[in-house]
This record gives C-alpha cells, sequence and structure tokens, in this order.
C-alpha cells in the first residue's frame, strides 16, 4: 500500500486529514476511510504519478484510468450504505492540474471516464451522501468537473497555489484567437475569466474561503482550521433539504443564472400550442 | 441511403437548433421557453465588445414525443462554437431540473440534448464550467426517471465538458459526421504537440472519434443517417425502451478491465479501439 511520498498539495492534505492506508492499491487515485465528526468518512485526492501506465498522466492529471478509479471508488461507498440511513461523508481533496490531454486518452474515451466520476459523485450527492470538494491546489476544467464539481459544497483556500478554470492560458488563447497578454487583461476586468480564487470566489460558488498559513506546508492551527470548517459544512449539508446544487446560485455574479431560472418556471407550466 | 434517397432526404445536420427541436418533438406540439422575444443574451460576451444572441445558442423546446411530456435542449452550432456561457447553461441545467421536478411531482417528462458543442465559452470560463457541472447534476437526477437522449448530428461536434454530459445520458445517438470527445485536436495539439495529436489530420480525428467508431466502439448507442426522420424515429424507439438497467457511465468495472489490457506503450489505431472494447463490453 502506498502511504506517502507524495508531492502535491493533494497528497499532502490527504496525509493530514485521513492518516492510515489506502483502501486501494491505486498510485494516482488515494483513497482513505477515516473519520470525520466522530462518523465515518471517504477521503479521496488524485495524485501526480510520475510511472503512470498512460505518460499523459503522469503529472496529477485526471485520465481514463483515474476517472474510472474515482468512479469505482464512489459507488462502493454508495453501494455499501445503500441501506443505512446513515450515509457516510465523500470529501474530494482537490489539486488536479487538468485532465490528460492525449491521443489514447481521446482514442478509449476519457469523455466516459470522466463522466463515470462525475455521475458517481452526483448519485452519491442525490443519494444522501454529503459531499465536499475542498480545493487546495488546482482544480482545472474536466478534472475538477470529474473530481469535486458535484459536491454539496465548496471550499477553497486563499493562495496563490489555488486555480480554477475551465483551460490553462495557452490554449485558452489559441481557442479564443488571442494572445495571452490580451487574455490576462481581459481576465482583469471579467471575473468569470480570472485564474485567482477571489474572482472566482466572486461567482458564488464557493461556500467558505479559507485562509491557512500555508496550502503547501500546513500548520496544525492551519489542519485544525480545515477540520473545523468540514465538520461545519457537514453540519450545513445536514441542515439543508436541498440534495442539487441551489446554494451556488446566489453569487454577485451570477445574476443571469437567476433569472433565466425564474423565467424558465414562469414559463414551464402552460398551453402547448398548435 | 441510395442516390434517390440523398435527394430526397431532410437534412437533420442542415436544421437550425430550433428546427432540430421542432423536428423532434410531435407536430405542433412545440412551445419555445426563453425565446429571443424574452432576450436573455450573455452579459459577458456583452461586457468583451463580442456579439450576443438573443437566444444565447440554446434553444428550450417543450411539447411531447409519442404523445409524453419532453423537453428538448438544442444547441446552436453556429453562434460561437456552441460554446456553454452562463445563460445557455442555465437554460439546459434549469430545464433538466424542472424536468426532474416534474417526474417527481408524477408528470412523466423526458428529454432530449442535441448536443453542437465546442464545450465551456472561454469568454465565460468559470461560469460556463460551474453551468456545466450544474447540467451533469441534473442529468444524473433526471434520467432516473425518464430516459435522457443525447443527440449529436454535426459538424461542431460534441467537445470538452458537454461531451462529460453526453457520457451521462441515458442513451447517446450520433451521425458519421458527429465527433465525440473531450478534448478538442486544437487543444491537444497544444497542450501536447502535434506528435501526440496533428489537429489538421481529419482522417485521424474522425477514425478516432467520429460517429461510426463511437458507435462501432459502444461509446453511443446508435449511429444514425443525416436524416431527420430517422433521427426521430430512433429518439421514440428509445423512449419506449425506457431507463437502461445501466448507464453506460456506471460501468467502471468493465472499463478498468478493458483498458488494463491495453499495452500503452504505443498510441491506438481506430481498429484497436474497436478490438478492446467490441460489442461485448
Amino acid at each position: 500500500m502506498n502511504t506517502a511520498n507524495h508531492t502535491s498539495n493533494g497528497g499532502t492534505w490527504l496525509d493530514l486529514l485521513a492518516g492510515g492506508a489506502d483502501v486501494y492499491d491505486w498510485p494516482a487515485v488515494r483513497v482513505r476511510d477515516a473519520s470525520l465528526a466522530g462518523a465515518p468518512a471517504r477521503f479521496i485526492a488524485v495524485v501526480p504519478d510520475a510511472a503512470n501506465r498512460f505518460p499523459r498522466a503522469r503529472t496529477g492529471e485526471v485520465g481514463l484510468v483515474e476517472g474510472w478509479q474515482l468512479a469505482q471508488a464512489v459507488h462502493e461507498v454508495i453501494n455499501a450504505d445503500r441501506a443505512s440511513s446513515n450515509k457516510r461523508a465523500i470529501v474530494a481533496v482537490i489539486d488536479v492540474t487538468s485532465q490528460a490531454y492525449g491521443r489514447r486518452e481521446e482514442a478509449f474515451g476519457i469523455h466516459q471516464a470522466l463522466a463515470g466520476a462525475a455521475g458517481a459523485y452526483a448519485q452519491a450527492r442525490l443519494a444522501g451522501h454529503p459531499v465536499i470538494g475542498l480545493i487546495v491546489g488546482l482544480a482545472m476544467s474536466g478534472a475538477f468537473l470529474a473530481h469535486g464539481y458535484q459536491a454539496n459544497r465548496l471550499i477553497a483556500f486563499d493562495d496563490p497555489g489555488v486555480m480554477v478554470h475551465a483551460m490553462g492560458k495557452a490554449s485558452a488563447a489559441r481557442i479564443t484567437l488571442r494572445s495571452v497578454e490580451a487574455l490576462e487583461a481581459l481576465a482583469q476586468s471579467v471575473p468569470p475569466m480570472a485564474y485567482d480564487i477571489h474572482s472566482y470566489a466572486s461567482l458564488g460558488l464557493l461556500w467558505k474561503v479559507l485562509q491557512p498559513s500555508s496550502a503547501s506546508a500546513p500548520s496544525s492551527d492551519d489542519v485544525a482550521l480545515v477540520t473545523t470548517t468540514l465538520e461545519a459544512a457537514l453540519a450545513d449539508i445536514a441542515n439543508d433539504t436541498r440534495k442539487y446544487l441551489a446554494t451556488r446560485f446566489d453569487g454577485e455574479h451570477r445574476a443571469a443564472s437567476r433569472r433565466v431560472r425564474q423565467l424558465l418556471r414562469e414559463q414551464w407550466k402552460g398551453e402547448t400550442s398548435a | 441511403m441510395n442516390i434517390e434517397q440523398l435527394l430526397n432526404r431532410d437534412s437533420f445536420i442542415e436544421r437550425s437548433a430550433r428546427n432540430r427541436a421542432r423536428a423532434l418533438l410531435d407536430a405542433g406540439s412545440m412551445r419555445e421557453l426563453i425565446g429571443p422575444f424574452d432576450r436573455v443574451t450573455s452579459p459577458w460576451l456583452a461586457q468583451q465588445k463580442l456579439v450576443t444572441q438573443s437566444d444565447d445558442g440554446v434553444v428550450v423546446a417543450k411539447g411531447t414525443v409519442d404523445g409524453v411530456a419532453t423537453v428538448v435542449l438544442a444547441i446552436e452550432g453556429a453562434f460561437q462554437g456552441g460554446s456553454m456561457g452562463e445563460v445557455g447553461g442555465a437554460k439546459i441545467a434549469g430545464a433538466l431540473e424542472l424536468a426532474a421536478d416534474d417526474n417527481r411531482a408524477g408528470i412523466p417528462t423526458q428529454a432530449v440534448i442535441v448536443f453542437e458543442t465546442g464545450g465551456v465559452r472561454l469568454q465565460e470560463a468559470n461560469l460556463g464550467l460551474a453551468a456545466i457541472a450544474e447540467i451533469q447534476s441534473a442529468i444524473v437526477d433526471l434520467r432516473r426517471y425518464r430516459p435522457v437522449i443525447g443527440v449529436s448530428a454535426g459538424t461542431v461536434g460534441c467537445y470538452g465538458g458537454m461531451s462529460i454530459a453526453a457520457g451521462l445520458c441515458s442513451y447517446l445517438v450520433l451521425t458519421r459526421e458527429a465527433r465525440l470527445g473531450l478534448n478538442g485536436p486544437q487543444v491537444i495539439e497544444q497542450e501536447a504537440g502535434i506528435a501526440e495529436f496533428d489537429a489538421r489530420n481529419r482522417a485521424l480525428i474522425w477514425g478516432l472519434t467520429g460517429g461510426q467508431q463511437r458507435a462501432a466502439t459502444g461509446l453511443a448507442d446508435a449511429l444514425v443517417d443525416d436524416d431527420t426522420a430517422q433521427v426521430r424515429s430512433l429518439v421514440v424507439d428509445l423512449f419506449r425502451a425506457g431507463v437502461p438497467a445501466e448507464h453506460r457511465s456506471d460501468r467502471y468495472a468493465h472499463y478498468l478491465e478493458r483498458l488494463a489490457r491495453f499495452d500503452t506503450a504505443g498510441q491506438p489505431e481506430a481498429a484497436d479501439v474497436r478490438a478492446l472494447y467490441g460489442k461485448d463490453l
């Protein structure tokens, strides 16, 4: 079993929040069963695996195998608690550089593997498992969709190494026919385009933003802060009957999302035109 | 399709998103929600002095299929590459959420999503990504009650986070012209180099990610000609089949077992993927 030797924030925080042995003998998807607020909880992180069989998934990406393994790790919890009214919590410790970009990945359907992961997390949430996403590093694009974005509550560190985005800067510049400099300039004034966590927080998608003294070399106070916050998130989820993602619609910069849902509700019922 | 059929066919690909939606629903049953005259446009494109569209590239059409309440979410590939921004994404997610609520209230309601999309609209980056997560959540919720059918006809294809959404659908229908993949060829070339993926090699792109290959390898459920009547007829049949016993996205054990058999030292050809996944998967 792998128990040490990570360099990523994800690996560091997984060890700090959930000690003990890995549940599976998997090098990149690390799963620990520990306790949170005195109850069993499953902690999951994706960490770099320099020896990954798939060469495009060696630096913390979510690839084909990682996507399906995330699905397995979550489905096994859903199945184990199927008959129980106490659904154990699932904590996604998020530090994912991106999805794996490669020919093998497209050929074998990486989109389907990530659907496996995203679908599993969504099913866990709908089944009543409290699902928490803790962003301790990068939360990029498809990798974030697969690992964490389906959580009931998202918590992120206010740290320069923490970043949420839909695409790396070079690729985003190429696809939008802009220079990287022009893209960065735009990101200053358009909050959803920015790469920093403060702009992201203004979108209203985060439940809490924490300020640890260090995301990569945390102190015991940092760990205590995170543990307390995870426990508070559990309590908040328990007091909320909504199992979908409605808590994310209240942000300052999500007026259009609210307006669209309002109009849909008003127009949903009604006579079908001839 | 013979030449006469080809000349007389009613192309699905050539239809606009709105006309695709109309064609999929029972004749005369379509009612558009948040239509162009509601003028809900992207605040973010406007802020960047880019052209907006009065439906933000997504048509929400309510009606019936086979007499059953159905909502069609059709993405217009001709606007901003079918990209998902805040408004278009909220239209899809919000409609799917209401369809799931209807099922809980005892009103069977099903959905078709017509995917013609490059994924997140990068000008609205994080709000597009958030909307896609909400679309995925809503698909997983709704598909417990009634099928969510994905259709991708071309020519844009289905990419990015929306390909993950397509992977969550109960059934997926593709034409030969369609492409389905997570990362677009240009992005792979940018991130991994031309030796990994040559974005100009169209035979490679369609060979590995085209509709025919995806259907042959079980990553799509059906291949259909670019013919509106055939697309509609297939959608009707799939709705009649009901919720599948097991969704493709839940088959982690099968896929992990197959992937473990592949020698990753080399790059796969289309035939390698067909051999590994085959029809028995």
